[in-house]
């Protein structure tokens, strides 16, 4: 069992959903990344999702996209992501999975991408170009390492699709709020409620949701239906307006505890 | 249910398999959102492909609309004055819209229509897939929203105002390069949000499966003519193909035909923008590595990191570092050759057709002409060179004038 299972094994017996923040890994600078996943877990955090940038992010919106261009002209790459994984692993518990496009990993190796990931103290990828049908190689070597392979699921997402995403996914199952691309929206679309409690009729895996949530209110809506909620976006935002600032950490723990709050139900 | 599209393919080729690969070349590598519309496109696709209605409908449009066969014609004068192998054109410039893709946006057009799909939305370099797509969108009646790069909008001004005179609406792409490669992540961002009432109409072979063999199996028309127009002129096969390779739409419509006929040899022209060693070209099959962009594994412009690279060439059109996945698998079987010409002999290659036949090449096929007038000196004169002339060169007057003086 490694720590996602031992997370919402936990969650579970305290009747409590797990709160998940992604942050884009180099963004402002690699860093403050490690000191953002120190805060994040002081501020309520269950779970961060670590993204490796990428030059072209087909499923991220505005927001992602320029937080990845600038941190790959920082010089965030695989290497020095793991790097600063396994010095923020010395401080935190939680688990850290990370978030990226499968060309990045497959030109570095999965074998060696799995193996080194797991050293610094990684759990688990998800990689959104990359269907389960495709991820043969990933999961066999995932699974040797005991390495968490998240697939995600989407609204288009057929029973038969969502069978095969239930079967392949460790950890968790990542569960796409809407058609479209990351983003903070103002509005989730109504089928959320029904496309949940399909997929959890389908899976007893633990269902996240992620995708155009930002603000405490719709956190709160989330939590009551799935096992997790996922928030991105509306995070690098606030980076993105502190940048720079003494109490860029400040500032960002005081969102997130907001959310924490509304997720969590204290 | 999606596994029932196992069925022989309807031109009796046995690539790309069930899965979508030609060799270790391609695949569906997209997000989650786009797998069951690739699903449905592809069971809509197989069943239109042995549907006779479909087809002679796709022939019909081919024919009345866009103005097929396009000729083969014998380029005397050239031939004459490079004293050498005898060369032929395959006219695609003289198809409606002034090139090649046409052909594809008639066939995916039609599908989309079967498909219910009331939107349609592209990407585009160049601009003529463009202006194909915003072509059928306002004789079938969709809607249309085509996207570009900045850097190419500037640079293919007159296709920009083409496509809106056609009632398509142009969405200028500013991320990343600018060029074709922006375009093409923005129009998936697209198809993700819009899956439901949208069909991608993607314009070379390249993409998730089954993209690249829908796009060949609509581009093949050309290749198809060019066989039998060169067995009733020449009464044999050529010795060799050859057309210049971006995306690779126009050279895998034209070889493809010809797969089996192993005397008949292919050669595919790339751009070498400034020179192979600039880092500023688009010979993605010479200088690339085996990577995944837009939905497909094959040869990919990268940097150490995995980081796509940004690619160059003085044609639009051929500015684009990933290319389609059965190029590369052509290339790992040997089935062709490619090579690449920089930006300054594609335009001697420019200069020469208009020269010595009267027509003004797009810059991309004047790539494969600068080849043409190295190689053809080089062999003997019964031998018979097939050059596809993907499209015409109005659009580049604009780019060309700054570097020719005349």
């Amino acid at each position: 069992m490694n720590r996602i299972d031992r997370l919402f094994k936990k969650l579970k017996k305290e009747r409590k959903k797990a709160f998940i923040v992604y942050i884009t890994a180099g963004y402002p600078t690699l860093r403050a990344t490690e000191r953002l996943i120190l805060e994040l877990e002081k501020s309520g955090v269950d779970l961060v999702e670590l993204g490796i940038p990428f030059s072209d992010p087909l499923a991220d919106g505005p927001t992602i996209q320029k937080a990845s261009e600038a941190a790959i002209s920082k010089g965030a790459n695989i290497k020095s992501i793991l790097r600063i994984v396994r010095s923020a692993r010395k401080h935190v518990k939680l688990p850290l999975v990370f978030m990226t496009y499968y060309n990045l990993v497959s030109h570095y190796g999965l074998k060696k991408f799995v193996g080194e990931s797991m050293k610094a103290g990684a759990d688990g990828i998800i990689v959104p170009d990359l269907p389960p049908e495709e991820a043969k190689e990933l999961i066999d070597i995932s699974k040797k390492e005991n390495f968490a392979t998240i697939f995600l699921a989407a609204p288009t997402s057929t029973t038969h699709r969502l069978k095969n995403i239930s079967v392949k996914s460790k950890g968790f199952i990542y569960y796409v709020s809407l058609t479209g691309v990351t983003g903070a929206r103002d509005r989730l679309p109504q089928d959320i409620v029904g496309n949940v409690r399909r997929l959890k009729k389908i899976t007893k895996k633990p269902v996240c949701v992620g995708f155009g949530i930002s603000r405490p209110g719709q956190a709160r809506r989330i939590a009551h239906l799935a096992d997790g909620v996922i928030v991105g976006s509306a995070v690098i935002k606030i980076i993105e307006k502190n940048i720079g600032k003494k109490d860029l950490y400040k500032k960002v723990s005081r969102f997130v505890r907001g959310l924490a709050k509304a997720i969590h139900g204290e | 249910m999606q596994k029932k599209h196992n069925k022989p393919r309807p031109y009796g080729r046995h690539l790309p398999d069930r899965y979508g690969y030609f060799g270790e070349f391609g695949g569906k590598f997209v997000p989650e959102t786009l797998m069951h519309a690739l699903e449905e496109l592809e069971v809509e696709l197989n069943r239109a492909l042995r549907d006779k209605k479909f087809l002679s409908q796709f022939d019909y449009y081919l024919q009345e609309y866009a103005g097929r066969p396009t000729p083969l014609y014998f380029a005397g004068r050239l031939t004459e004055k490079l004293g050498g192998a005898r060369i032929y054109l395959k006219r695609e410039d003289l198809a409606h819209t002034g090139a090649h893709k046409i052909n594809n946006t008639l066939g995916q057009a039609l599908l989309a229509k079967k498909m219910k799909k009331a939107r349609l939305i592209a990407e585009t370099g160049a601009g003529q897939h463009g202006v194909a797509t915003a072509t059928v969108a306002a004789m079938f009646g969709f809607t249309c929203d085509i996207y570009m790069g900045t850097e190419d909008i500037k640079r293919q001004a007159l296709n920009v105002y083409r496509m809106k005179l056609l009632g398509a609406r142009v969405i200028p792409v500013d991320s990343g390069s600018r060029t074709l490669k922006d375009a093409t992540n923005e129009a998936i961002r697209d198809w993700v949000t819009n899956v439901r009432n949208t069909h991608y109409v993607l314009g070379s072979v390249v993409g998730p499966h089954p993209y690249p063999f829908m796009v060949r199996e609509f581009q093949s028309v050309i290749g198809k003519e060019a066989k039998s127009q060169i067995l009733k002129s020449e009464k044999r096969l050529p010795d060799f193909l050859i057309a210049c390779v971006g995306g690779g739409s126009n050279s895998i419509g034209l070889f493809h035909p010809f797969f089996k006929d192993k005397k008949v040899k292919f050669v595919g022209v790339e751009a070498a923008g400034r020179g192979l060693h600039s880092n500023k070209h688009a010979a993605t099959l010479i200088e690339g590595e085996i990577g995944v962009l837009h939905g497909s594994k094959s040869y990919l412009l990268q940097n150490k990191n995995g980081q796509v690279n940004i690619a160059h060439s003085i044609s639009a059109g051929l500015d684009y570092p990933g290319v389609g996945p059965e190029h590369s698998y052509y290339k790992k079987i040997k089935r062709a050759r490619y090579l690449a010409v920089t930006d300054r002999d594609a335009l001697r290659g420019f200069r020469l057709l208009s020269e010595y036949e009267g027509i003004i090449p797009a810059l991309e096929p004047a790539h494969a002409i600068y080849y043409v007038s190295k190689l053809a000196p080089k062999l003997k004169k019964n031998k018979i060179i097939i050059l596809c002339l993907s499209g015409r060169g109005d659009k580049d007057i604009d780019i060309v004038r700054e570097h020719i003086k005349l």
